[in-house]
């Protein structure tokens, strides 16, 4: 066996020892559990909802919950165990897009700027300070109201906001990297700037921005039903969990399920995302 | 011990202040190109739609909407200096002065929510760092992954229906005329932003509070065969203070973006609330002014942070 396949072996040795760790974890089984069966329902709603989430029945308005109605209806006496189950498609659409294209962007940036240093980096500095002085709420809801509601735009605000923050953490990791001999090597083989920032640095440097990625898009489904709920974020008659929780609002005393289950469902998604946060990071974590 | 620390302090103090300077310079500039993303002509928007000519031609006056970018940029630093953010169109009053109306409000439901996050979380980081990995710790981590999962509006519509709605122990809302009424009011908004962010302070004290107790001067203080009363008080518990005053000062950001959903849910008639009606009626000139106020409270906080830190630890100086 020559060395290259001697260390292959034991790299799928030690891949399968991780994973087994993993799998020996409840907490991020129980995440990836949820998550997975969260994505089922995202991608396959018609098929979980019992009903059409739309379908107006003004002869049964805001019935408890039943057999024919699990999570009761609403105020048009729409079933709301579908329109719960519908909105999975939406804010699970979040997680997604309200984090890539920051996660992308912040990548890309935190790389160059730790890895180039100079002025760029100073400016990058001080704008890091700047953007982390607004409350990151604050920040979005600020853009949303002049880009106006809607999910697109919510998307775009949470973005414009957000990169900061994966890009400082990018930039950190970068330069710890750029300390280990393996960088130093790359340039004394004359490798292209390029080369050694994309196929070496970034590699070896993503791991906790990844980790910072799965507890951001728990955040993100947070972040995007509070807005929702506030108006800001997708608009009614569309079936998101802020939305569904603002229109029972104003019955919270005598039909509480129209709120109170679309909450669950919140709290159970993001709980997924950050367990599997929680055992990436604990699986990732280099030891020594 | 603190004999050195009024001369470097106030070195440091200055050096502190002067860094603010450049980082509020830039908080300007993005707020400033906010309100020029929009499209259409900003006076429009800056007035509202029924504004007359005559008080379009005021505000062109006022921000020099026909001067270039650069002099637009000066006009709007100096009035902002001169503490003048221009009318609201709500509220037909300088923003200045609805901002200041509100201010105490929410600075109040702040701090409430900042002592009660710490009261809730400092407590529970030692006994679960303490009892690390037995069921206590597992209990305690376990409630608070799940209060970071629940949305803010989301726990407060819950109090308000099973504690105020519900049992009546507290107000479904409001905010009441005297300062005690006015307390008795906040208590539940602050408990839903405190349950928040406690668990974000719970979370890194607990790991902070794990890292002193493996130090090697209490591994030492151990080996000494000091009481475990002495090791807590004398080393974890001042060294996790360090940690603690930084946690909370740099979760003000949250604590705000908290206040702000929390004041909307129980209505509180507060900066936060201000804001969302400053947004439905696209009252941009206050969105400016209360973007900038929330930036100012927060960098204020920061410094406040900073100083308090190295005073618990003059070594922080360094950096």
């Amino acid at each position: 066996m020559t060395d290259s396949q001697a260390a292959s072996v034991e790299a799928t040795v030690r891949r399968r020892s991780r994973t087994g760790q993993a799998l020996r974890k409840p907490g991020f089984m129980i995440g990836v559990g949820i998550i997975g069966l969260s994505t089922l329902l995202a991608i396959f709603p018609s098929v979980f909802a019992p009903y059409d989430p739309n379908f107006i029945d003004y002869n049964a308005v805001r019935q408890p919950p039943s057999w024919a109605h699990p999570f009761g209806t609403d105020l048009l006496g729409r079933d709301s165990l579908s329109r719960v189950i519908w909105a999975y498609s939406v804010n699970m659409q979040m997680a997604v897009f309200a984090t890539v294209f920051a996660f992308t962007i912040g990548v890309v940036v935190g790389a160059l700027v730790g890895y180039y240093r100079g002025v760029a980096d100073m400016i990058f500095g001080r704008l890091v300070d700047a953007i982390i002085t607004f409350p990151f709420l604050v920040l979005v809801i600020a853009v949303v109201a002049v880009l106006g509601p809607g999910l697109v735009n919510m998307y775009i605000a949470i973005t414009v906001v957000g990169w900061v923050y994966y890009a400082r953490l990018m930039r950190a990791e970068t330069i710890a990297q750029m300390g280990n001999d393996y960088a130093a090597a790359g340039r004394v083989m004359g490798y292209s700037n390029a080369r050694i920032i994309f196929r070496h640095l970034l590699p070896n440097a993503i791991t906790p921005v990844i980790v910072y990625w799965m507890t951001d898009m728990a955040l993100a489904i947070l972040l995007g039903s509070s807005l929702g709920y506030l108006g800001l974020g997708a608009q009614p008659p569309q079936a998101e969990w802020g939305v569904l929780i603002a229109e029972g609002r104003n019955f919270i005393t005598t039909a509480w399920w129209m709120s109170l289950m679309p909450g669950i469902a919140i709290v159970l998604t993001g709980l997924g995302f950050s367990l599997i946060g929680d055992g990436l990071a604990d699986l990732l974590r280099p030891r020594g | 011990m603190f004999r050195n620390v009024q001369v470097g302090g106030l070195r440091y103090i200055l050096t502190r202040l002067l860094l603010m300077i450049p980082t509020l310079f830039l908080v300007m500039v993005i707020i400033f190109l906010l309100v020029r993303l929009l499209p259409g002509d900003p006076a429009i928007a800056m007035a509202g739609d029924r504004a007359s000519d005559a008080e379009l031609e005021a505000i062109r006056e006022r921000l020099g909407l026909n001067e270039p970018m650069l002099v637009q940029f000066w006009l709007f630093l100096s009035n902002t200096l001169q503490g003048d953010l221009g009318r609201s169109i709500l509220m037909r009053a300088p923003v200045t002065q609805t901002i200041f109306d509100r201010l105490p409000t929410t600075l109040l439901l702040t701090f409430l929510a900042m002592l009660l996050s710490l009261l809730i979380a400092g407590p529970l980081a030692f006994v679960a760092a303490l009892r690390r990995g037995r069921i206590a710790d597992t209990v305690i981590r376990s409630t608070f992954q799940v209060g970071l999962s629940t949305p803010v509006f989301y726990l407060g519509l819950l109090l308000l229906t099973f504690l105020a709605a519900g049992l009546h122990w507290f107000p479904v809302g409001g905010y009441g005329d005297t300062f005690v009424s006015n307390l008795y009011h906040l208590i539940l908004p602050a408990m839903t932003v405190a349950l928040y962010t406690s668990a974000i302070i719970m979370r890194n004290l607990r790991s902070a509070v794990i890292e002193v107790l493996d130090a090697e001067y209490v591994q030492f203080a151990r080996a000494k065969g000091l009481a475990d009363r002495l090791i807590l008080g004398r080393h974890v518990l001042r060294n996790a203070l360090i940690s603690t005053v930084t946690l909370v000062g740099l979760s003000i950001g949250n604590l705000m973006s908290g206040t702000l959903v929390t004041e909307t849910v129980f209505a509180v008639p507060g900066l936060g609330r201000l804001m969302l009606e400053a947004i439905f009626a696209r009252d941009y000139p206050l969105i400016q002014g209360l973007t900038l106020t929330f930036a100012v409270l927060v960098s204020l906080v920061f410094l406040l942070t900073d100083l308090f830190q190295s005073w618990l630890d003059p070594r922080m100086r360094a950096t």
